[in-house]
């Protein structure tokens, strides 16, 4: 049972993250429509700008780690969030209007630039950096001796998820660029009769998923204290499948599919074979989409005749 | 990276003013040197300790920047140059006449000098090699095209068919010793059983929901496979499959070989032209059934599938049937091009079945422009032997390719063959518009 708890902690910090990247593929899919197949490689980008921030932070002599951390998430948002922005009016914007596939094999296309323009910029090998949170509070020790630890690092990212994800459904609920984007994703043509400037929605959508998607990077950084070239792939499409099964367009829906992605493929490691994870986190998202074609949350499809 | 929109693009022509025009490139380098100012202004590297060190780049981040800054200048003035005339448009209507009259020349001269491929390089090998790649994604293309191009399924995993035909041929050869004209229709017939295993799941879905699927698909078979090492051997692969034979006449240099019995002088090269002639053969097989199938009903019920699924339930079209027929088919001729890969190689590992040669087969289909068959046979050699000429480019081969990738959709999101015959006519043959043709929403 401590062994459970333990996993179900770490899950759900795992979750988080992935719930983060989610937000960014479902916003783009409901209002765009389409899958903007280079969200993984800007949560890389967002993972590496911070681990660059870190190191000139460090070295110029910071020692103060709420200073360090405040800086390097508004530097890493900022910067991938620039990114997510020009990555929208190179390749997607002349291709909003296009059938659909085309958006789709430009996404995949800038995902191979982003991917190997960070290779070929940073390197091929592992960044590591030294922890930067560290110790933690023991909530409960069995008599066998058992631990369940919930580390400070643990605290902190799952805080900052909630933090932003209050903040971000404060921007989409309350304020005129989320009336805006919720506009958009009922009928652009509709939204853009009634005054809303449509292409600068799309914009600031692509703008805040880029930025949240940096600080899952930053988060990613502090929890694995690493980041490498390779890593946008796998958890772009896990945060992909979690938006799926949350049912894709659906903003709760893309972070409870990012917790019930880090839940599966915590306890799967923890119970059966840590090689296999990344095939049940796929599996249960098949089997999902069979009985729930469109995913936990999704709206049922209307079939238009 | 430049930026640039078309609104203020017609407002430059009309104006010509140089100052808006430095003001735009002033920006775009502007953005420039944010986005590039820690990824390449500054470059970190791992220490023997595993200490991360840093030093500047400050030449490389300035000399970037100067070249978004000329390239936004130059690209404009282009535009400005060139006006907003699709490409198209360019061309007068005689000589587009003239083009469309050769244009139905091109697939049977491109066959006639397919054929005579290893007669004029015979002895360069290096082309050899190359053109035996190029057909095989051709043969890939083809593939792919029945599952996207004619019944309008977006697979994103079709590389685990491929997969299957590979993994299928190398273990039986190399575990029964059986010959390779008996694994290549099991080899297909196992990629095609895995395609209907995939069909079924995915029968209700549709569109993106079905891309994702079919992606997950393709990534738990390479898993599998990776993480099964009893099976497949793993990360290392399987190595020792037996080459093809001519109908058991082995092309080597022994007693029994090809040359002793044909009394020629035995070279390696006849292994080479035998393995071009061998996937030349299964990609026109490919592409002659594929041709064939579309005349038949379920090849129209495909292409009816694509257009309007309601429709095709309303008119009474088993769509189960159809889903899986495509989905099987499709596999069935990546399960050959599997077998035949394994066998060239001689050795196969999870490396040549990652997402990336999906997308690099879907980019083919796409480019080639849906369902026609010439245009994705020339999609196949120019990006294939397009991303030869960077091989020296090690690094950056893929950031050129990605970049072709997304300049090649903006500036031709329907591929390179707009317009293809029609399966059906009714008195007159009129080629049809891709602009017609629907993408399938599955």
């Amino acid at each position: 049972m401590d062994y459970f708890t333990q996993q179900l902690i770490n899950g759900l910090v795992l979750g988080s993250i992935y719930g983060l990247i989610a937000i960014g593929y479902t916003m783009v899919y409901g209002i765009v429509g389409m899958i903007n197949f280079a969200h993984g490689d800007i949560f890389m980008i967002g993972g590496f700008i911070a681990l660059i921030t870190f190191l000139i932070l460090i070295s110029l002599g910071l020692t103060a780690i709420p200073v360090i951390l405040l800086v390097v998430l508004l530097v890493s948002m900022a910067i991938t969030a620039l990114y997510g922005w020009t990555i929208e009016r190179i390749a997607y914007r002349p291709l909003r209007h296009s059938f659909r596939l085309a958006p789709m094999l430009s996404a995949i296309g800038m995902s191979f630039v982003l991917t190997n323009y960070s290779q070929v910029a940073q390197g091929a090998r592992v960044k590591p950096i030294p922890p930067l949170i560290t110790g933690g509070y023991t909530l409960h020790e069995s008599p066998d001796g058992f631990v369940i630890q919930l580390s400070n690092i643990q605290i902190v990212v799952v805080i900052t998820t909630i933090v932003l994800l209050l903040i971000f459904n404060w921007l989409v609920l309350r304020t005129r660029l989320g009336r805006d984007m919720r506009a958009c994703e009922q009928d652009q043509t509709m939204a853009a009769l009634l005054g809303v400037d449509v292409d600068r929605t799309i914009s600031m959508t692509f703008v805040i998923g880029a930025a949240l998607a940096a600080v899952a990077g930053l988060m990613y950084l502090l929890y694995y204290g690493q980041v490498d070239f390779n890593m946008g792939f796998v958890a772009g499409i896990k945060a992909f499948t979690a938006a799926v099964l949350g049912g894709i367009g659906s903003l709760p829906g893309a972070m409870l599919g990012g917790l019930a992605i880090g839940l599966i493929e915590t306890l799967w490691s923890a119970y059966f074979s840590v090689e296999y994870k990344d095939v049940a986190a796929f599996s249960i998202l098949i089997i999902v989409l069979i009985f729930m074609p469109t995913g936990l949350l999704g709206r049922p499809e209307v079939e238009k005749v | 990276m430049t930026v640039l929109s078309h609104e203020t693009t017609k407002a430059n022509r009309t104006a010509g003013i140089p100052v808006t025009l430095l003001k735009r490139a002033f920006f775009n380098a502007l953005v420039a040197l944010v986005l590039f100012s820690l990824m390449v202004g500054i470059r970190t590297e791992a220490g023997p300790t595993g200490q991360l060190t840093y030093w500047g780049r400050f030449g490389e981040l300035a000399s970037l920047v100067a070249i978004v800054f000329g390239g936004s200048i130059f690209i404009e003035l282009l535009r400005q140059w060139l006006g907003p005339v699709g490409t198209e448009k360019l061309v007068p209507p005689a000589v587009q006449r003239g083009l469309a009259f050769t244009g139905r020349l091109v697939a049977p001269a491109l066959l006639i000098f397919t054929l005579l491929v290893p007669v004029i390089f015979y002895n360069q090998r290096y082309i050899l090699d190359l053109a035996i790649l190029v057909l095989t994604y051709v043969m890939l293309g083809w593939g792919l095209n029945v599952v996207v191009g004619l019944a309008g399924l977006l697979d994103l995993g079709y590389v685990a068919f491929y997969a299957v035909g590979a993994y299928s041929y190398a273990l039986l050869a190399t575990n029964f010793g059986w010959s390779f004209w008996i694994c290549l229709p099991l080899a297909g017939i196992l990629a095609a059983l895995w395609g209907v295993m995939l069909g079924f799941p995915v029968l209700r879905l549709r569109g993106d929901y079905l891309a994702i699927v079919t992606l997950a698909f393709g990534e738990i078979i390479r898993l599998v496979i990776i993480n099964w090492q009893s099976l497949t051997g793993g990360p290392n692969g399987v190595s020792g499959i037996p080459r093809p034979t001519l109908f058991g006449i082995p092309l080597d240099n022994t007693d029994d070989g090809l040359a002793a019995k044909l009394g020629i002088e035995f070279s390696p090269t006849h292994r080479i032209v035998f393995l071009f002639y061998l996937i030349l053969a299964l990609a026109l097989l490919t592409n002659w059934v594929t041709i064939r199938l579309r005349r038949l009903p379920i090849g129209r019920a495909w292409e009816a599938l694509r257009e309007d699924e309601v429709a095709c339930r309303a008119l009474g079209i088993n769509t189960t049937t159809t889903k899986l027929t495509a989905f099987a088919t499709g596999a069935m001729f990546g399960g050959f091009a599997g077998a035949f890969f394994a066998t060239r190689q001689g050795f196969i590992s999870p490396e040549s079945f990652t997402f990336q040669e999906s997308a690099l087969v879907l980019a083919i289909v796409v480019l080639g422009g849906m369902g026609s068959q010439l245009g994705v046979a020339l999609a196949a050699l120019s990006m294939i032997g397009g991303f030869e000429l960077f091989r020296g480019l090690e690094g950056y081969r893929m950031l050129v390719f990605g970049w072709a990738m997304v300049l090649i959709m903006i500036w031709r999101p329907r591929g390179l063959i707009g317009h293809r015959a029609p399966t059906v006519y009714l008195t007159k043959v009129q080629a049809i518009s891709s602009d017609l043709v629907k993408e399938g929403h599955g």
